[in-house]
């Protein structure tokens, strides 16, 4: 089965502390240290699985520039076979739609049975893999927590409902799917596998190469555009602790015995 | 005179006979052992050739010496009598086995009364050694040490092939005695000067049986005699290579090749260096022929004891980790996949096949099984290689996969930001009292305080920094900290198998430390300490600062003022890295000593014999599956001993033993306290030497500034 997977890279929400820049229209990005979105890493074990158990390819590729190469790498340590990167000017700016766009046209240069995409990036709104399958006329699932293949280009996948409970669809091939963090247990990735796939050329595409509009993607074509970020005002009866830990836990304390719930 | 080389039956002389017995099992023997040599040819390479006289001591100390024995006191006493037995009788059964062909060989050397002397020994040797099968009998069946006990998921029970092999000895030595015994009885009877017997072993009191035998029945029992123990001579020899007894023949090798640096890490390649290790294919222990040869001898020479998993935290809180059958299902599976007869068999994984991976992540590497084995099999190099080759896998817990990468993007555990490293240097009080030099270039200071990730950004364990740091200025020591440039030591990632991601920390901090032109380092934290000293290579002496505080109570830089609570009983926890693998137990003892009104209790388990906390670095991470954590047992030992103050010179025992105490219900009847943290309560800070005027200015003035604040 050849299985495509697109990921994105992420400032890691463990590893940094987010704040706003002082214009307040994005984080402060100078001292973020970056990685591969958790869901799109769950997604590439599931499509390692799956080739480990009927055989094929993974190839993982992902929208953004030269630095973006690192997740794609990373991934490849951890045992995809491909690794795709797509960069252009153009691209910058790009809505939802517009990144759809784009792995629209690349799906669409070569033949895969299955598109993985992570249920949702840690900065983003989970729109990429409906939108993409829309636009490739592929049916689509979302939140898949197991993926069984079954005879006849079909698969068995779940996702979780009300309860822990799980329902159970089947869908037909070659279709998308948005997986769950959860769907198994990703493999460890080490420096030293990816010291073994530093040196292995990553294919680039640009929008000439991919024959695309430049007026369908990037900021010009985008409808959606981020305004601002904010930090919510104080609401009313709310109040923030500015101590050191220890004087936060017995403020905490106090104010919560004072209220009368500890006895 | 009776022989059994002369005995005639049936055309068959017994010459013929036992030379016949002999050849066969010399030569079963030796195909037994050549086919077991196959794996070890196959296995890895080891270097353990080097040091030849250093090697023999430590065959004399541990083998011949039987050093490790009587830390066990019954079994190890039985032990030292078997083995000094054996010893002795080792030339009697070459001699006996001989005289089967040819009824006049005399032993060279042992002719006359020098012979006659080793007849003695040996009489009572054999009596004795006879005695010990016997006691070891009844203590497997009677008094059943729970050490040997078999847990349901190793499989089944191991006292049967214990007795089977007891009881052979046994008859072996019966044998033996009943054959000196008739040889003598039948020149007694034949009114021949008999050879005087010693008074009161076997032979003596066979001897007597016999006397009034007639003198064919006692040339037959004595050709009897003979034939059993050829028999079960041979029997043995040929047996042992097939279970626990093998240790006879291996031990003395096993400590010979035994490692000489146990706190140096086995390389992921001994013949591989660093630089080359990239074109490695394939990192650590995945099949049994990725363990080194010394490794597969070790798995031949476990006698079974049980000492090491009696001594293992992991397994004493219910971990699926018992080092001892880390050995017995390493070996069971040579045996299988290595018949004697047929062909290898080989190939596959051992993680997931006889090992699961949570019983490799179990371990926290205290090195108790080690310290205790008196074969000196090696346990911890074997459990890295087995993680070096999961990590190569990518069969790591998820619970360990963060800081993995934690580590390597920000250089610490935590994932934490760099820039916020030397932040417990700069809380407003203590950077008034104690500045802490941030060192970046050569700037002629001569210290390094290498503080590591936990302490750096712990909130609770920045307080033992802050001592640290404290304790060094108040001695006048000239130092200063790598702050934001310094990166977790790595010594834990090594554990834990991940070597590529230690090397890159190792370099970074050796750089950033030769970068800043000390001469010396110093570090509160046993596991830094550890990797600086054994895991780092070219960096200046590392000392532990309770090395650093015991030479300065010593010279009389720190003095003590009395405890402020007379009541309180210290105890004293041996970190592992500090204790068993540095072999420092008796500094921080004697600064706690040297405090006026301190009373010190030791637990049943201390030095050598330290119990784990629960482990450190990248182990407060992992979730293991226990019944129960090994810190609480450690403060439940503290509490048998009396004590309601634990002091540990370590931040992660100071992690896992404050956790415990509030898990044990412990909470305001126990404390714990590092070392330093308790010096720096302690220590007496005198003003310098000022003039009565001076103080009077001092006085004068305070009273004025009050007067003013009011």
């Amino acid at each position: 089965m050849e299985i495509l997977v697109c990921v994105r890279r992420v400032p890691d929400t463990s590893e940094n502390e987010i704040e706003l820049n002082s214009a307040g229209n994005d984080i402060e990005r100078d001292e973020l240290v970056y990685s591969i979105n958790e869901a799109d890493n769950y997604a590439v074990e599931e499509a390692l699985q799956i080739v480990a158990k009927i055989g094929g390819n993974v190839t993982v590729v992902t929208v953004g520039g030269e630095d973006d190469e690192e997740v794609l790498r990373r991934e490849m340590a951890m045992g995809a076979h491909h690794g795709v990167l797509i960069t252009d000017e153009a691209f910058s700016g790009s809505d939802g739609r517009g990144i759809a766009t784009i792995l629209k046209a690349f799906v669409q240069q070569d033949h895969y049975d299955l598109i993985l995409t992570g249920v949702q990036a840690e900065d983003g709104g989970a729109q990429i893999g409906g939108m993409l399958a829309a636009l490739l006329d592929y049916p689509f699932a979302s939140l898949v927590n197991s993926i069984e293949v079954l005879e006849g280009r079909k698969l068995k996948i779940s996702r979780e409902i009300e309860g822990g409970n799980k329902e159970w669809s089947e869908i037909d091939l070659p279709c998308v799917l948005s997986i769950q963090t959860g769907i198994n247990e990703p493999r460890y990735v080490g420096m030293r596998g990816i010291r073994q796939v530093a040196s292995v050329l990553i294919p680039t595409f640009s929008a000439s190469q991919l024959g695309l509009d430049e007026n369908t993607v990037g900021l010009s074509a985008a409808k959606v555009t981020r305004l601002d970020y904010f930090i919510p005002s104080l609401g009313k009866g709310a109040e923030i602790l500015h101590g050191n830990r220890k004087e936060n836990i017995d403020k905490v304390l106090e104010l919560v015995a004072a209220k009368g719930g500890l006895k | 005179m009776l022989s059994v080389a002369q005995w005639t039956s049936w055309l068959v002389t017994g010459r013929s006979l036992f030379l016949l017995i002999h050849l066969l099992g010399v030569a079963l023997f030796s195909y037994i052992v050549a086919r077991r040599l196959v794996p070890l040819i196959r296995g890895e390479r080891d270097f353990r050739f080097d040091q030849p006289w250093v090697r023999l001591t430590r065959v004399l100390k541990y083998w011949l010496g039987q050093w490790k024995q009587p830390r066990y006191r019954a079994a190890g006493t039985l032990h030292i009598f078997i083995f000094a037995g054996f010893l002795v009788l080792a030339i009697r059964a070459f001699s006996v086995l001989i005289v089967g062909v040819s009824q006049n060989f005399v032993t060279p050397g042992l002719s006359g009364r020098a012979g006659h002397i080793y007849d003695i020994i040996t009489d009572y040797a054999a009596t004795i050694v006879f005695l010990c099968m016997v006691i070891a009998v009844v203590r497997r069946l009677v008094f059943k040490p729970a050490r040997y006990a078999v847990p349901a998921r190793y499989g089944k029970s191991h006292t049967a092939d214990a007795i089977f092999l007891l009881s052979l000895i046994a008859l072996l030595m019966l044998a033996d005695s009943l054959f000196a015994a008739a040889k003598v009885a039948a020149q007694a009877s034949q009114s021949q000067a008999t050879e005087a017997l010693a008074t009161f072993p076997l032979p003596w009191i066979l001897r007597d049986l016999l006397v009034s035998t007639p003198l064919p029945t006692v040339a037959r029992i004595y050709l009897g005699a003979y034939l059993v123990h050829e028999l079960t001579f041979y029997f043995l020899l040929c047996y042992r290579p097939f279970g626990i007894q093998f240790h006879v023949e291996t031990s003395l090798f096993n400590v010979y090749f035994a490692k000489l640096d146990r706190e140096i890490l086995k390389p992921v390649r001994w013949d591989v260096s660093d630089e080359h290790l990239d074109q490695v294919k394939s990192f650590g222990v995945k099949t049994f022929e990725d363990f080194t040869w010394k490794h597969m001898l070790d798995f031949y020479s476990c006698a079974d004891c049980g000492r090491c998993s009696d001594n293992c935290p992991a397994n004493a809180v219910g971990r699926p980790l018992s080092p001892r059958f880390i050995t017995v299902k390493a070996r069971d599976y040579s045996f299988q996949h290595y018949p004697v007869f047929g062909r290898a068999n080989n190939g596959r994984a051992l993680v997931g096949d006889i090992y699961s991976a949570d019983e490799i992540w179990s371990c926290t590497t205290c090195g108790a099984c080690e310290e205790e084995c008196p074969l000196l099999v090696e346990y911890i190099d074997k459990i890295v290689d087995l993680r070096r080759g999961m990590v190569d896998e990518g069969n790591v817990p998820q619970s360990l996969q963060k800081p993995l990468k934690a580590l390597e993007s920000r250089g610490n555990p935590y994932g934490k930001l760099e820039k916020k490293r030397a932040e417990w240097a700069n809380t407003k009080d203590f950077q008034q009292t104690c500045p802490v030099r941030i060192l970046d270039h050569p700037n002629g200071t001569e210290a390094l305080y290498f503080v590591d990730s936990i302490t750096s950004y712990d909130d609770r364990i920045q307080s033992i920094g802050r001592a640290t740091a404290k304790i060094l200025s108040h001695i006048g020591e000239n130092f200063g900290i790598l702050g934001t440039t310094e990166r977790d030591s790595g010594h834990e990632v090594r554990r834990f198998g991940e070597e590529t991601l230690f090397m890159a920390l190792r370099d970074h901090n050796v750089e950033a430390i030769k970068g800043c032109g000390v001469h010396r380092i110093v570090t509160a934290d046993p596991h830094a300490y550890n990797a600086l000293k054994h895991d780092y290579k070219d960096v200046p002496p590392v000392e532990h600062i309770s090395e650093v505080i015991a030479r300065a109570v010593e010279a009389g830089k720190i003095k003590f003022r009395p405890v402020d609570n007379a009541t309180d009983v210290y105890t004293y926890h041996d970190p592992c890295y500090l204790g068993r693998h540095n072999q420092i137990y008796d500094d921080p003892r004697d600064v706690l000593d040297a405090i006026p009104g301190l009373t010190r209790v030791e637990m049943s388990r201390s030095r050598d014999r330290s119990f784990c906390c629960g482990g450190g670095g990248l182990m407060l991470f992992y979730e293991p599956k226990e019944d129960q954590r090994m810190g609480v047992k450690r403060v439940q030992m503290a509490a048998e001993a009396g004590a309601n103050v634990i002091v540990t010179a370590c931040p992660f025992c100071m992690v896992n033993i404050e956790d415990a105490i509030k898990v044990a219900g412990l909470e305001g009847k126990m404390t714990a306290i590092d070392l330093t943290e308790l010096v720096d309560r302690q220590m007496a800070r005198e003003c310098p030497n000022w003039g009565e005027e001076q103080v009077y200015e001092i006085k004068e003035c305070v009273t004025v500034s009050s007067h003013i604040l009011k």
